[in-house]
């Protein structure tokens, strides 16, 4: 134990004793924290649309006024050339085309339906899919107010000066949406307990993974190697500085995220730093073995930034991974970011418990008693 | 010249000996495009939803089958009343719920506003807002339907997505993904390469030769420039086979955009490694300085416009923000020079400085 508490205490003097190191460890995940949070974000804010109304009746500009005040569209161009909103869907300056064709309104009196066009560039087809749908909605509702003033049926027809009561006999859904665990669709909140992950994460791997290739390179680690130290011993003594802080850096960041960025924490911390504590022995363990297949520094950052990269894109930190195919999912099992991403969304959105948590948590101690264990093999006091 | 061509023989062997790091620095991009490719997608499919049925009747049905019936949504629960939700929700067994209300089939049936509640984990408001956009089109495609039936006042959109009928992310990502495997590649391997022969020593034999500061550059580029070509066009092929992306533009307008890119991150590259002082802060500082911009502000996943003005205006000396909208623009919209000219320009702009800053801050002198 003395051994393990000398080792470590060594390993503490070396961090706090470089600065470049140091400044490294707290900085880029702080600015990382602070840039991503902000960077990261499919908000589709208010829809830049070109406007063709070869109509130019009331009804037609009336409707485009529905548009232009539904807060989900600005109109930045409007004319009737269908040649020039082409134009501008090409060039990139807007990203939705409506055009309402002539004799719109003499249509929609005569036979109450019409059509209007919409042309979406739909290069980022998840958001042409909601920006459809917002403009299915201003259409829907501006001919369920239209049908009232158009077809009156005599029962309903509402005395002047008041508002016309529901149209009898024309269908209508009203749909009401609600967003659970996070009703102001605040994607920052989604954001930082991921991005906490990620902190956590490239401090544990990358800085023991070069760590100790860095012993390997100077020759220090042969001195280690023929003192009385066992190998257990070895590990437990490089890990735990690491561990500790990478423990500061996530408690530093979850108070950086709640003072910054005022994520919720519905959940229990206790737990989320117990399952912190868990997950941080698999990240150090990958770093570990990295650091034992192979002999230099920069072989060292080399492996370490492949996996690290090929963890933190499939950890549905930054796309969901219900959207990968299956394939993928069943990758991403394997992947001890992913799970802990979920856990600490889980906790800290979501208030989930330790029953919610149960699965993920299982997997990540699965994957750090592997990793160990594969990591304690391949380590050698003896050099070939 | 003489001396030039001596060192980009040097430098060829260098590369072509370092079989291992050869085969990374080519294969690498092309298992990074096939994996992130496929695992990169921010599409909402299958999603897990629960009906809430309080009392079933031809209305509830109808709309009930709709959902079943496409691809998008995958029925895992139909519930008398909504206790369960909240559980059900927490472990994530469903991702929606709609609710109908308990006279929701009488009151179509009467002609009265039927309401329904569109449930969804919002948790992630990325996809939440999504799901919520695909379910409540369907109800309107329905509700247009039923009005259509009873001759009601509607309006019908026509719509057309242009670029990417199919609206497939793989479109959307993979030529974003050319950009984030290239820079990696080529500034983290000139890093490495230089620094590597500022700590080794070797890098004063190259100093105390007749070569120019602007020689020892040149050369220790021109390798990866090849390189770096050759993965663009590995990538092309593989996006084109792979994904089937479509090349709709010019591709050799692609391929020109591609150097100028590459040379671009070579510079940066290079610029990292005469600044710093050992591989190791060389690698940190090129992983800081090209991973993260480029993930985060090359608008490669997270669409530039919905960033706050600060980081906008920072994206704009990201070089892989102007090479992600020209490969967009290339290879989905088909538009030439006569469209991207500005983003070019930009992109040649950024080079220029890069390229200027690395010759100037590469010393001939060691401290």
């Amino acid at each position: 134990m003395r051994r393990i508490l000398i080792l470590a205490w060594a390993e503490v003097l070396h961090v706090v004793r470089d600065r470049v190191t140091l400044a490294q460890v707290l900085l880029i995940p702080l600015v990382q924290l602070l840039v991503l949070a902000n960077a990261a974000t499919f908000a589709i804010r208010d829809t830049p649309t070109y406007v063709v109304d070869l109509d130019r009746s009331p009804i037609s500009r009336s409707l485009i006024a529905r548009f232009a005040e539904s807060g989900h569209f600005r109109i930045v161009g409007h004319s009737s050339s269908l040649a020039l909103a082409e134009r501008s869907l090409l060039e990139g300056r807007v990203t939705m085309v409506l055009s309402i064709p002539a004799r719109f309104e003499r249509t929609l009196v005569r036979e109450s339906a019409a059509d209007v066009q919409l042309v979406m560039n739909a290069e980022k087809g998840t958001a042409a899919g909601i920006v459809q749908s917002y403009a299915g909605r201003i259409l829907a509702a501006y001919a369920d107010e239209l049908g009232r003033t158009l077809q009156p049926s005599p029962r309903t027809l509402a005395p002047v000066g008041e508002e016309a009561p529901p149209q009898r006999g024309a269908p209508r859904i009203e749909v009401r949406p609600r967003s659970w665990f996070n009703p102001t669709l605040d994607y920052k909140h989604y954001m930082v307990p991921g991005i906490l992950v990620v902190l956590v994460t490239i401090i544990g791997t990358l800085m023991t993974a070069q760590n100790i290739a860095r012993e390997k390179e100077l020759g220090t680690l042969e001195q280690l190697n023929v003192t009385p130290i066992t190998r257990g011993q070895f590990i437990a003594g490089k890990l735990l500085p690491f561990w500790g802080l990478a423990m500061l850096e996530l408690a530093l960041g979850l108070a950086v995220a709640k003072l910054a960025f005022g994520i919720p924490m519905r959940g229990s911390l206790v737990l989320l730093f117990a399952v912190a504590a868990v997950y941080l022995v698999a990240a150090l363990g990958l770093g570990l073995w990295i650091s034992t297949v192979v002999e230099t520094q920069q072989q060292a950052m080399l492996v370490s930034l492949f996996v690290l990269i090929l963890y933190l894109l499939m950890s549905g930190l930054y796309t969901p991974v219900d959207s990968m195919p299956r394939w993928v999912q069943w990758l991403a099992e394997a992947n001890p970011v992913k799970h802990f991403v979920q856990v600490a969304r889980a906790i800290l959105v979501k208030g989930a418990g330790p029953l919610e948590v149960a699965r993920p948590v299982g997997a990540l101690v699965l994957f750090a008693v592997g990793i160990l264990t594969l990591a304690l093999r391949q380590y050698r006091k003896t050099s070939v | 010249m003489q001396a030039l061509r001596g060192l980009l023989r040097k430098e060829w062997y260098h590369v072509l000996r370092d079989r291992r790091t050869l085969a990374v620095v080519l294969l690498m991009p092309v298992l990074q495009v096939v994996l992130f490719g496929f695992a990169i997608r921010t599409d909402v499919k299958d999603v897990r939803l629960a009906l809430v049925v309080p009392r079933p009747d031809v209305a509830t049905r109808e709309l009930a089958a709709r959902f079943e019936a496409t691809d998008l949504f995958r029925v895992v629960r139909v519930l008398p009343n909504t206790a369960p939700l909240q559980p059900l929700f927490a472990r994530g067994t469903i991702q929606q719920a709609v609710v109908f209300d308990a006279d929701f089939g009488e009151r179509m049936a009467r002609g009265l506003p039927a309401r329904i509640q569109l449930i969804t984990d919002a948790a992630e408001p990325n996809t939440g807002t999504a799901m919520q956009a695909y379910a409540s089109a369907l109800v309107q495609e329905y509700e247009r339907e039923q009005r259509a039936r009873a001759g009601a006042v509607r309006i019908l959109p026509q719509t057309r997505m242009r670029f990417n009928p199919t609206r497939e992310s793989s479109n959307l990502f993979v030529p974003g993904l050319m950009a984030f495997v290239l820079t990696i590649l080529a500034s983290l391997m000139t890093a490495i390469s230089l620094s590597r022969e500022k700590e080794m020593g070797t890098m004063e034999v190259l100093l105390v030769s007749p070569l120019r500061p602007l020689d020892i550059i040149a050369g220790k580029v021109a390798p990866y420039l090849v390189l770096g070509f050759a993965s663009v066009v590995l990538v092309l092929v593989e996006a084109r086979l792979v994904f089937r992306v479509p090349l709709r533009g010019s591709p050799t307008l692609l391929l020109a955009e591609g150097v100028l890119y590459i040379l671009a991150s070579l510079a940066l590259g290079i610029l990292i490694a005469a600044r710093t002082s050992s591989q190791r802060v060389a690698m940190t500082a090129a992983i800081a300085g090209t991973m993260l911009p480029n993930v985060m502000l090359s608008g490669f996943i997270f669409p530039i416009e919905s960033m706050p003005v600060p980081l906008r205006v920072i994206s704009h000396v990201v070089p892989a923000r102007w090479f992600v909208e020209v490969a967009r623009g290339i290879m989905l919209k088909g538009v030439g020079l006569e469209v991207l000219w500005q983003e070019t320009a930009a992109l040649a702009a950024i080079t220029l400085v890069l390229l200027a800053a690395s010759v100037r801050s590469f010393h001939i002198r060691l401290e």
